[in-house]
């Protein structure tokens, strides 16, 4: 039998943990009401600016805190048929979506300003075609196609190429640079 | 003694109106045991057979257990308490009887039900090679079904959505398909569930011998908005289904007035044309229902709401707050361009 002092103490380190748990939920956190659109959003089209480069304020996408915002903005990739220029991000008729390069910047701020305005050379512009919080739900997946979301965060089964692990991927095997000519490698 | 009666009264009328309640459900517009066609009345028969079987098992065995009590009562007022520990042979060998022929009953009661529900499974799919009349395409999609009327003639093909209309004593087929999760198509009054699994293509037949209105519903957990996944099947005389037919095929009507033209242009220039089609115009994306004849349903978002032009407003401006989860985002238009949205939405009949 324990006694009551030590008892009590458990009760209470219970307690404090209990709600502990909770914190995973927000995560799948589905909020189908978007807050109200913002009337004047700044959309920077282009980082040439005259004068001195003044710092970027980074805007964060509401979106990219959510598992259920970014499997939303997967779904309407290929609704909206994104995948008909970009594929699955490997990019054909637009550019590809899943490399580090990113002609009009990385920022959520720039993937929103290139779906909402458009882009020369074919990209058109969803100005009020897609409704603003389905706009930063595409931002999201588009940048996570490229690694660039938290791996709880991003969709884990692609049924297309991923340019990150699965979640079943074993560990990699690299090919280990022995510093000898191809042609003595051999045996 | 007065209160005594007012409350014995009010029991009765609260048994009455449950009672209504319950018997509404034999006769309703979504109810298994009111059938409407062959198929519906192959299992409203099975239905009965097992309910007047199990009503009658269920009088037994009450009954047995009541004799048991009163034995056992009758028993303890003779004896003195004491347990009989060595039962005579005579009532031993009855008991054993008993107990094997309530067995050899169940048994057969059981095999009973396993051929009738055999021969009505049977009776459900057996003719589904030679029946051709209507046939209809449906796909579930999470949270309306998408409705195909297939036909030879590429050109009488059209596609509505949620509400489906049927010729009485025809019999209709149905192609059955889902886009996201697996849904489950039942309409009671006119046959059984069949689940449509994404990927694969099950095909069911139904006919109505009755004109009338039957509900349906999404019988398979789908998501958020499961339950308010409903469908309306009209089952018409032929004629007046011909006639419903001729109206589906055409493309949309022309816009009549000004407003009009205007609610058609704010149709397209915003997010409606990404996901809706209107035939006849540009628009033509078929991620949510086809709109051509909206005007001409009798309710929106999967039978969820009559079609009202209010409603329509509501859905249109916010549908999130009638049915959260669904796949219709917010709408922020200006007033003088929802009214003209309203009206041309309208004019679709």
């Amino acid at each position: 039998m324990l006694d009551l002092k030590l008892r009590l103490y458990l009760i209470l380190v219970l307690l404090v943990c209990a709600p502990l748990p909770l914190a995973s939920c927000k995560r799948e956190q589905r909020q189908f009401e978007p807050p109200p659109p913002n009337p004047n959003p700044v959309i920077t089209m282009s980082q040439l600016r005259p004068g001195a480069q003044a710092p970027e304020a980074l805007i964060k996408n509401p979106a990219e805190d959510s598992a259920y915002a970014v499997s939303e903005g997967k779904r309407l990739y290929t609704s909206y048929n994104c995948s008909g220029c970009h594929f699955n991000g490997g990019g054909g008729i637009g550019p590809a979506l899943m490399d580090e390069k990113w002609i009009y910047g990385s920022e959520p701020a720039n993937v929103y300003a290139t779906i909402v305005e458009g882009r020369p050379n074919g990209m058109p512009s969803f100005r009020h075609k897609i409704s603003d919080n389905q706009v930063w739900e595409i931002a999201a997946y588009v940048r996570s196609l490229s690694g660039q979301l938290p791996k709880d965060v991003s969709p884990g089964r692609n049924d297309d190429m991923n340019v990150h692990k699965s979640e079943q991927a074993s560990e990699e095997k690299k090919p280990q640079a022995s510093g000898l000519p191809k042609s003595a490698e051999q045996p | 003694m007065d209160r005594d009666r007012t409350t014995r009264a009010l029991q009765l009328r609260g048994f009455l109106v449950l009672a209504t309640i319950m018997l509404n459900g034999c006769g309703g517009l979504q109810s298994a045991i009111n059938p409407a066609g062959p198929q519906a009345n192959h299992i409203s028969k099975l239905w009965w057979l097992m309910f007047y079987v199990s009503a009658a098992v269920f009088v037994l065995v009450m009954i047995f257990l009541f004799l048991a009590i009163a034995a056992g009562r009758r028993h303890a007022a003779l004896a003195d308490n004491a347990p009989e520990l060595m039962p005579s042979s005579e009532s031993e060998r009855k008991k054993h009887n008993l107990v094997v022929s309530a067995t050899v009953l169940t048994t057969v009661i059981l095999f009973i039900f396993l051929l009738e529900s055999f021969l009505v499974g049977r009776g459900l799919t057996a003719e589904l090679a030679h029946k051709q009349g209507v046939v209809i395409e449906v796909t579930g999609h999470q949270w309306w079904w998408e409705v195909r009327y297939l036909n030879v003639d590429a050109g009488s093909i059209f596609t509505t959505a949620n509400e489906i209309h049927i010729p009485v004593g025809v019999p209709v087929t149905f192609s059955l398909k889902a886009s996201d999760v697996v849904h489950s198509f039942w309409v009671p009054n006119l046959t059984g569930k069949k689940d449509l699994i994404p990927g694969k293509l099950s095909t069911i037949w139904l006919q109505a011998d009755r004109a009338g209105l039957y509900r349906g519903q999404c019988a398979e957990y789908c998501g958020y908005q499961h339950a308010h996944m409903a469908l309306w099947v009209f089952a018409e005389p032929p004629e007046q289904f011909n006639s419903w037919l001729q109206t589906q095929i055409q493309s949309a009507v022309q816009p009549a007035n000004d407003l009009q033209k205007h609610g058609q242009q704010v149709f397209l220039s915003s997010a409606c044309v990404m996901c809706h089609a209107i035939n006849g115009t540009p628009a033509g994306s078929n991620i949510g229902p086809n709109l051509t004849h909206l005007g001409s349903r009798n309710t929106i978002a999967a039978a969820t709401m009559e079609n009202t032009r209010d409603h329509l407003r509501q859905w249109v401006t916010d549908s999130q707050q009638i049915k959260p989860g669904n796949r219709m985002p917010p709408n922020n238009l200006s007033p003088d361009d929802l009214r003209a949205l309203l009206d041309y939405l309208q004019s679709l009949k």
